[in-house]
């Protein structure tokens, strides 16, 4: 992995989910700018895929079951090309392909419907005993949310993968720390996720989610273990790239003024000078 | 197609759920997507011969249904036909959101299977016992939802819903049904109601443990000089409408049947094809809005007025109704002759 080009993918990523969502000037832009860096190392060279193929059947998957990130995936489909850029700006308008939350049905490289929180986790679980039945040692990839993980389904899948030995899943949590109304720590506190994880038989990692060299090691590691399922929380920023919303409480889903887009790309500007300095 | 009709309504000599499981047992031995997914009720759904044929294809989730739909359509996002049992109350209340996006948005091909409806819950008592499901289901756009009747429809209604792609809702009756069908009866057709008996005075439309009652009621119908017709409406959704609206024109009477709460079940589905196609006369046997109850099923068919006789009743009623609409000037109030006086009409007189 070319350490550099990764961060300049995510740079890529941030930039195209901000004029995406700047664009119609309303939407989930901090849980979105928060998975960035985890779908730049995937979209990478991790994932074996295929864009000109996106239903290619030994590829790996990717449920983003925090579906309301959609833009942020779309982004990165749309940069890899799943479909041409320009579609980027019909997100949320009536009729396009790129919905709020993701349809597998609608947008090329989509693996599965998403949006009601905690349902991507079974419907992961779903697809990786498929791919086992089909004899593919591929891998089924999960992003969960922090405050999604407060969802009961989360933990019926958790049980069950443990259960059924699905060593090939490699779940992520967007350990953010902000859920919808507040932070975690005061809506519903999540204390060790990894803990919790462990407890259900899972092999855990805690990692700085906006390190791209941190997250494809831990990537290596959860393979090499090769026996039970894992799960990798991310330590990130809500709303990371865009500096005067990171952290805030109020950017889960949120409004963005022309004005405001100009700042927050000036912002990725800034830092993809950075790395290109590096 | 043609129906052949079994000769008596008895209790059928084998389980509906041995023929559940199998019809699939044979369909996985054909096809190597078929999957049985269970929520720790493959005693009950009597699967667990699939599970000793099929290990591998077989999902014991434990107690969480959510999951078990979840898993289920990502199975079917893999190309495979994954059935779902729990009972209809989990199926329906507790998975509904799963149905709803894992299965029916995301236009996958699952098939939930909830069993143990209404009344044939039984012993379990109110908590267990589904009223509502199939209303709760139904609402979901695209959706199949069905009640085979027996053991026969049973195996066939099982093999049809692996045949058909989407996202279906089967009620499931386990132990005992009254037969309605004979083995060799033809293949059912999605959508299609099944005509069980012919009549011209009043038809009743029934699913499921209802449609052994309704074929009872209209022999004794026809001992008072009523001609029944008797549909099998096992496909709710999508509703056999033209079934419903030649009935409507034919018969110029509607009652229906079902073991379900009326408000948004068999009855509300009807009604509401009627209302916009062919205003008629409309009677319902059913739930009223009431919670279950515990007791053995003949004792909850008499608490819950879910039984030939309430149909007879509620024929007599729509049948007056019936008359009353179109001998309004000359209409006795004797019910006796009422029923007997709209049987010198013809059928023009009753067009709307």
């Amino acid at each position: 992995m070319n350490v550099k080009e990764v961060k300049l993918f995510a740079n890529d990523i941030r930039r195209e989910t901000i004029k995406c969502i700047g664009h119609l000037g309303v939407g989930h832009i901090g849980g979105a700018l928060s998975i960035v860096d985890v779908l730049a190392v995937l979209y990478s060279g991790v994932m074996n895929i295929d864009p000109a193929d996106p239903k290619k059947d030994d590829r790996d998957f990717l449920v983003c079951s925090k579906g309301h990130a959609g833009p942020a995936v779309y982004s990165t489909l749309a940069l890899k090309g799943y479909f041409p850029m320009e579609m980027l700006l019909t997100l949320n308008q009536l009729g396009t392909n790129l919905p709020s939350h993701c349809d597998m049905n609608r947008t090329p490289g989509i693996d599965m419907t998403t949006g009601s929180l905690g349902q991507g986790s079974s419907t992961a679980m779903g697809i990786a005993c498929g791919n086992r039945l089909k004899g593919y040692d591929n891998y089924t990839y999960l992003i969960l949310g922090d405050g999604e993980i407060d969802e009961g389904q989360v933990w019926e899948a958790a049980l069950f993968a443990n259960a059924k030995k699905l060593s090939h899943v490699i779940a992520f949590i967007d350990y953010n720390k902000l859920q919808l109304d507040d932070f975690v720590a005061n809506v519903c506190p999540l204390d060790s996720i990894p803990a919790k994880f462990e407890s259900f038989g899972w092999y855990a990692q805690d990692i700085d989610g906006h390190d791209v060299e941190a997250i494809a090691k831990a990537i290596d590691n959860a393979k090499a273990q090769g026996e039970k399922p894992s799960v990798i929380v991310l330590n990130t920023i809500k709303g990371k790239g865009y500096h005067k919303i990171e952290n805030s409480a109020s950017n889960h889903n949120m409004n963005i003024s022309a004005e405001q887009v100009e700042e927050a790309l000036a912002d990725i500007a800034a830092e993809r000078a950075a790395i290109e300095a590096e | 197609m043609s129906v052949k009709v079994a000769a008596t309504h008895v209790m059928g000599s084998i389980e509906p759920r041995k023929v559940y499981c199998n019809t699939l047992i044979e369909m996985a031995k054909e096809d190597g997507r078929v999957c049985v997914l269970d929520a720790d009720l493959m005693g009950a759904a009597g699967t667990k011969p699939f599970q000793a044929a099929f290990p591998e294809r077989t999902f014991d989730c434990g107690v969480q249904e959510a999951n078990m739909i979840g898993v289920a359509g990502g199975l079917s996002s893999r190309g495979f036909i994954p059935f779902a049992h729990t009972f209809g109350i989990f199926a329906a209340r507790r998975a509904c959101d799963q149905i709803f996006l894992a299965g029916a948005y995301a236009k996958q091909n699952i098939k939930v299977v909830g069993s143990d409806p209404g009344i044939t819950a039984g012993l379990n008592g109110g908590t267990h016992m589904p009223f509502e499901d199939l209303g709760i289901l139904t609402t979901i756009p695209g959706i199949t939802v069905v009640e085979p009747c027996d053991a026969v429809a049973v195996g066939k209604v099982t093999r049809l819903a692996k045949e058909t792609y989407g996202t279906w809702y089967m009620r499931l009756v386990r132990k005992e049904a009254a037969a309605v069908y004979e083995e060799d009866t033809d293949d059912f057709e999605v959508g299609k109601a099944n005509l069980l008996r012919d009549g011209t005075d009043v038809t009743i439309i029934a699913m499921g443990y209802m449609v052994a009652e309704a074929l009872k009621a209209a022999d004794m119908l026809e001992e008072m000089g009523i001609s029944a017709r008797v549909l099998d409406m096992w496909c709710l959704k999508p509703l056999d409408e033209a079934a419903v609206i030649a009935a409507a024109k034919e018969t110029g009477a509607i009652v229906t049947a079902e073991n379900h709460s009326i408000k948004n079940g068999l009855g509300g589905a009807v009604a509401s094809c009627l209302a916009l196609n062919r205003p008629t006369a409309v009677e319902m046997v059913g739930v009223q809005d009431e919670f279950g109850e515990v007791a053995k099923t003949p004792a909850l068919a008499g608490r819950f007025k879910l039984t030939a006789e309430e149909i007879v009743a509620k024929t007599q009623k729509v049948l007056v109704r019936k008359a009353h609409k179109h001998t309004w000037a000359t209409l006795s109030n004797d019910l006796a002759k009422a029923i007997n006086e709209l049987r010198t009409y013809t059928d023009d007189v009753f067009t709307f």
